[in-house]
């Protein structure tokens, strides 16, 4: 890139130059979309048969719980926060919900009560947060304890599920397009979930403070942007999320362990970052979100299709992480200096 | 200097000292120590030993957190320790001479203490927020454990490897010794050597010790090599316990029930002063806490909600706002603040 | 602006204490419409706490505000902003990770049905920036601008909508001098259209370039206002400075010249950021004082003389070897020391005790392992203690809670525990009480007498005369001079800092 004006002729140096000065966040999204196409790619000429539809559809519908997740995660993560409550809360909303169902409580109750339930976990985190001033991290951590207990506390052993509308969510194979390319309600509500978070981050007023204050609390606040209601909305989103995702897990699984969703926060931050949020907020997309699952699903993929150990899958993610923190340091670095 | 030390930890001490006393009356068996075969028995000694993981890990993060940081891997850390050793010991051909525990014992925490240097050296060296620069480890340590014992459970028999947890030593656990030296040594280093002071000077203000000549950086790194060790020889008594490399299980939720014992010792997790003392008895506290749980009926695995309850209870003690209208309401002040000059107000944007 | 309309904003008996040590004290100021009026002091002044009381902040204590003939009380910035005052920090208080139409509209974004517009959003943000005739694609992300780019932005969101009130506080910190030119002829453009701008600079010639008027302030209290045609350069230096009535015995020692002077410290050519090309020595037994206005460089010169900062360019020797102080431990370990002009969040390490304080740079010069057992280290504390006068004389009580200048003393006490060569304190007396101040004074002199060679940075000029045997005078990151202070009036002294370049 030269130094001087670059407003008179569009060569292609401006065009660059004019991408990349609006639209120098979404770097970081490509390049995750590049890693998954690089893996698809990889993964095709390795083992011949990979990109198959019955493999891509069956990725949204391992992955749907984890994506919406990772959407509810995407709205903490951009005002600078991180929810580590996430998996527990997965957890305990799917336990309470499958023990509803048992005790004959019919599903049109049990899954508006699930949602509360995960709205308002995160609500207390929000709180915690917002008005006691304790660490994101820590108060999270809190709720994460708390639901995991409350979901042994319904039941030590696992719940199966038999009510029809549950599993109708997962059993159902909608062909999507010719071929075997299908998609599960799950997939689509997922899908839908991540629709409605790019939207709302886009085109409201709630989703643009959300980047402001993770840009720069203090001076959103000098802005006279509601900082307090919107962080706290964004806790409640994510355990809305996670709300949502426990009836979702439900469905995939057709019972509840109160186990299920150990360890998932870490792949929901995981996922998120490599999809090219920044962990200091106020930069990211939900899409890039939905793109760092799908990387996720896919080593998870390429390695039972290698029928290797599945603990690699934690490794690899962990050094993928391991390298976008990294080269997310050094933008953050470069920027500053500017 | 009694007066500080007393105010410090008198509601630490206070609060476990509640614990027990509730348990004793609740069941006068609770304090009751049995003599068998000049070896003793009984509910506190169980607690005794029991906390010797927790305690070493706790004091590792107790360093750390005095730094400002946060050393989430531990618990993975402790699974990959736990399985180096259990996988030397069960490819050896001598499981139980003691040459093979010696070296199963050694290389372990060897590879925790490298993996702490890789911790310190992305947070001292990159420059990566301690919770983003540990959780990499915390997701990838448990997959390289499962991967060292092959993806099962290693379980051995090694009568030496066994001691280390559930062996006595003059009538008391060996678990409980190796615990009190470890408090001893990193007690030692840390007070009689100027290090204690300078972490704590680099966790209060790093800029400030930067000026005055402070290696901030190595003494950071440092940190998080210390709690590498110390979780990997928790993950060797882990392991000992229950003879066996569990990478799912062992050290799982270890970092959170370690930073809760530092913070219930009085220790701020914004860094600075640290209490190694308070941290001890917070972990005898959590220790305590489980135990009651387990008394009262309630299943392990439904502690962390007694848990979380503690630690929203702490960290609203800890909140500023929380003490502001206990101040206003009391007309108390918490605390004076003559450090502010009235240059302080101008400081920012002038 | 002949026929005097009546003040669009008011401030009468202004009045902010923190911690009962009082920041502004009855303070009136007053701002007209179609006029650009200046607020200078010198650090401390209490020009900050001012402004924040008129944006709404941090409300003043006591005093009213009046705007247009109404009287007014902010609690949030918000309502400032709602009622027409607008602000533009010093730091860019604007968001770079959203885009440039989104820094100028956000809060009043264009909606429709609940949804934000973009199209409407990016239209009227252009046509903000067309008015300020400033041409830059809106829909770019402000963090891909130079920073005199955003801080026009900034002005942008602050002039959109009705704005009657633009307070600009050091807005030309980070610019050149076309970038400076620009943001005049902005300026000048919204004070035509009867804005009440009130602009905040510590560069003399830009004040005089843009203003009409020109309040001043001093420790808190109002020296006076002036119409700034009216009020020579020098005697505008002379106001904001003060003199200080205390009269002090320290007699002025003359300067070492000749052959009795032997350079301890030598700089050449020290270079980074605006601070060009300073030379300075420095012999033992030599006070060299840093004279110059707020951000003419002194306290950068201090921090590359002292390895806190590493220069872009330059050389130092010590005692005629070539040395470089990369970082302040490097630089301790050859004798340089350096006591920051921010004591609190450089110096005092306020958890840590007295003790503590005093011996940490020494400790960590012996290393970890090599620990000062602790009746050495108790007897050290207590002997400064002793010899600076520091008060309480408990040591270990956390310095935190020490008077500001018992934490100058603790910090000098640090220094001076390492034995070093040269000592570099920066303002340290700024802050503290009349009587600590003299006592810092006095141990300066000592130390010089002794044999100590030390740099002593004042914003006040008359303590820099009275302290140092020589003076280094600094202008705009230049070194202008370096006399010895016998030849030196204050007159004179101020005469050279507040000269214009052009004026030479």
């Amino acid at each position: 890139m030269t130094d001087q004006s670059m407003l008179e002729r569009p060569t292609l140096g401006t065009a660059i130059q004019r991408f990349l000065s609006r639209r120098a966040s979404w770097v970081p999204f490509f390049a995750a979309l590049l890693i998954l196409v690089l893996m698809f790619a990889g993964a095709q000429a390795y083992f011949g048969n990979f990109l198959t539809p019955r493999v891509i559809s069956s990725l949204l519908l391992d992955n749907a719980y984890l994506l919406i997740l990772a959407v509810g995660m995407t709205f903490v993560i951009l005002t600078g926060g991180i929810d580590l409550s996430v998996g527990a809360v997965m957890a305990f909303t799917g336990m309470l919900g499958a023990s509803m169902l048992r005790d004959g409580v019919p599903a049109p109750v049990v899954v508006p009560v699930m949602l509360v339930l995960g709205a308002s976990m995160g609500l207390g985190v929000g709180v915690l947060v917002q008005y006691f001033d304790v660490q994101p991290f820590i108060a999270s951590l809190a709720a994460m304890f708390a639901a995991r207990g409350l979901a042994f506390m319904v039941s030590l052993a696992s719940i199966r599920v038999d009510d029809a509308g549950i599993l109708w969510l997962q059993s159902t194979r909608i062909q999507a397009a010719p071929g075997s390319w299908f998609i599960t309600p799950t997939g689509i509500i997922a899908i839908l979930v991540v629709v409605a978070g790019a939207l709302v981050l886009a085109y409201t007023r709630f989703g643009r403070t959300i980047y402001a204050i993770g840009g720069n609390e203090q001076s959103a606040r000098l802005m006279g942007l509601p900082v307090v209601r919107t962080k706290l909305l964004a806790y409640v989103v994510s355990g809305l999320c996670a709300g949502l995702a426990g009836v979702v897990f439900t469905a995939y699984t057709g019972a509840s362990y109160p186990l299920n969703g150990i360890g998932t926060e870490l792949d929901t931050i995981a996922a998120v970052v490599i999809g090219g949020t920044l962990l200091t907020g106020g930069s990211g997309f939900v899409l890039g979100s939905m793109i760092g699952v799908f990387v996720y699903g896919t080593i998870k993929t390429a390695i039972s299709f290698l029928g290797a150990e599945q603990s690699w899958t934690r490794i690899t993610i962990g050094g993928l992480l391991l390298l976008f923190v990294v080269v997310q340091r050094l933008i953050v670095a470069r920027s500053r200096r500017r | 200097m009694m007066n500080v030390l007393r105010h410090r930890l008198f509601w630490p001490i206070a609060a476990l000292l509640v614990l027990v006393i509730v348990n004793t009356v609740a069941r006068p068996s609770f304090i009751a120590v049995t003599v068998q075969g000049g070896q003793l028995y009984g509910p506190l000694i169980d607690i005794l030993r029991n906390s010797a993981p927790l305690m070493l890990v706790a004091l590792g993060m107790t360093i750390v957190i005095a730094t400002r940081g946060i050393d989430l891997s531990v618990g993975a850390i402790m699974a990959v320790s736990g399985a180096v050793a259990l996988t030397i010991i069960e490819g050896s051909p001598d499981p139980d001479g003691m040459g093979t525990v010696l070296i199963a014992i050694v290389t372990g925490v060897l590879v925790a203490f490298v993996l702490g240097l890789w911790n310190g050296f992305l947070v001292s060296v990159i420059g990566i927020q301690p919770i983003i620069a540990t959780l990499v480890l915390m997701l990838a340590g448990r997959g390289i454990a499962l991967l060292i014992t092959g993806g099962f459970i290693t379980t051995i028999n090694s009568d030496p490897y066994r001691f280390i947890a559930q062996g006595y030593v003059f009538g008391l656990p060996f678990a409980l010794y190796v615990s009190l030296a470890a408090v001893a040594i990193v007690a030692l280093i840390e007070r009689r050597t100027a290090l204690g002071m300078l972490t704590e000077a680099v966790g209060i203000n790093p800029e400030a010790s930067r000026l005055a000549g402070v290696r901030s950086r190595g003494i950071i790194w440092a940190a998080y090599a210390v709690s590498g060790l110390l979780a990997g020889l928790a993950g060797i008594l882990y392991s000992s316990n229950i003879m066996a490399a569990d990478a799912n299980a062992a050290g799982l939720y270890i970092e959170l029930d370690a930073i809760l014992a530092v913070v219930l010792g009085g220790t701020s997790l914004m860094g600075g002063k640290f209490s190694l003392a308070g941290t001890v008895v917070g972990v005898f506290t959590i220790q305590t806490l489980k135990s009651t749980i387990t008394f009262l009926g309630v299943p392990p695995a439904v502690s962390p909600l007694f848990l979380a309850i503690v630690v929203v209870i702490v960290v609203l003690v800890q909140s500023p706002r929380l003490r502001g209208w206990v101040a206003r309401s009391t007309r108390w002040r918490v605390r004076p603040a003559a450090s502010r000059d009235t240059e302080g107000s101008e400081v920012a944007p002038s | 602006m002949s026929s005097q309309p009546a003040p669009i904003l008011q401030v009468q008996g202004a009045t902010v204490r923190f911690q009962a040590e009082p920041a502004l004290e009855d303070v009136a100021f007053r701002m007209f419409p179609g006029e650009v009026h200046s607020l200078m002091g010198e650090n401390g002044a209490g020009k900050s706490t001012l402004i924040k009381g008129i944006t709404g902040a941090r409300p003043f204590d006591q005093g009213t505000v009046t705007l247009d003939g109404e009287v007014v009380a902010f609690a949030t910035p918000a309502e400032a902003q709602r009622a027409g005052i607008r602000t533009v920090y010093q730091e860019i208080d604007l968001l770079p990770n959203l885009t440039v139409a989104e820094n100028i509209m956000l809060g009043r974004e264009p909606r429709r049905r609940g949804v934000i517009d973009w199209g409407a959003m990016h239209r009227e943000a252009a046509a903000v920036l067309a008015e300020l005739g400033v041409r830059i694609d809106p829909s770019s992300l402000l963090g891909s601008h130079a920073v005199a780019v955003q801080q026009l932005v900034a002005i942008a969101r602050a002039v959109s909508g009705e704005v009657r009130v633009l307070v600009l506080d050091e807005p030309t910190s980070s610019l050149d001098t076309d970038e400076v030119g620009e943001l005049f002829r902005i300026l000048r453009d919204l004070r035509d259209r009867g804005v009440a701008i009130l602009f905040i600079s510590h560069f003399l010639d830009q004040v005089y370039e843009i203003c009409d008027r020109v309040t001043v302030l001093r420790n808190g209290r109002l020296v006076g206002e002036y119409l700034t045609r009216e009020l020579l350069r020098i005697d505008l230096v002379q106001k904001m400075l003060g003199r200080s009535g205390d009269e002090l015995a320290i007699p002025s020692r003359p300067a070492i010249t000749g052959d009795a002077r032997g350079a301890v410290l030598r700089a050449g050519g020290l270079t980074r950021g605006r601070v060009h090309g300073i030379d300075a020595d420095l012999a033992e037994g030599e006070v060299l004082g840093i004279a110059g206005l707020l951000g003419s460089g002194r306290t950068e010169v201090a921090r590359m003389l002292t390895g806190i900062d590493r220069p872009d360019a330059g050389r130092i020797t010590l005692e005629g070897a070539a040395v470089a102080p990369g970082s302040p431990r490097r630089a301790i370990a050859l004798g340089l020391t350096y006591s920051s002009e921010n004591r609190r969040t450089e110096g005092i390490i306020s958890e840590l005790t007295v003790r503590e304080n005093i011996t940490i740079s020494l400790q960590a010069q012996r290393g970890i392992f090599r620990r000062m057992r602790l009746t050495r280290q108790r007897e050290l504390a207590a002997s400064w203690v002793d010899a600076l006068g520091i008060r309480p004389t408990a040591i270990e009580q956390p310095a935190g809670l020490l008077s500001g200048g018992n934490q100058q003393k603790v910090l000098l006490a640090r220094l001076l525990a390492l034995a070093p060569r040269v000592m570099v304190l920066d303002e340290p007396t700024r802050g503290i009480d009349i009587g600590a101040k003299v006592e810092v004074q006095r141990l300066v002199d000592e130390l010089a007498e002794n044999g100590m060679a030390v740099v002593f940075i004042s914003a006040e000029l008359e303590e820099v005369l009275r302290v140092s045997t020589r003076v280094m005078l600094l202008r705009d990151g230049r070194l202008v001079d370096t006399l010895p202070a016998e030849r030196l009036t204050l007159e004179t002294l101020l005469a050279t800092i507040a000269k214009a370049d052009d004026r030479a």
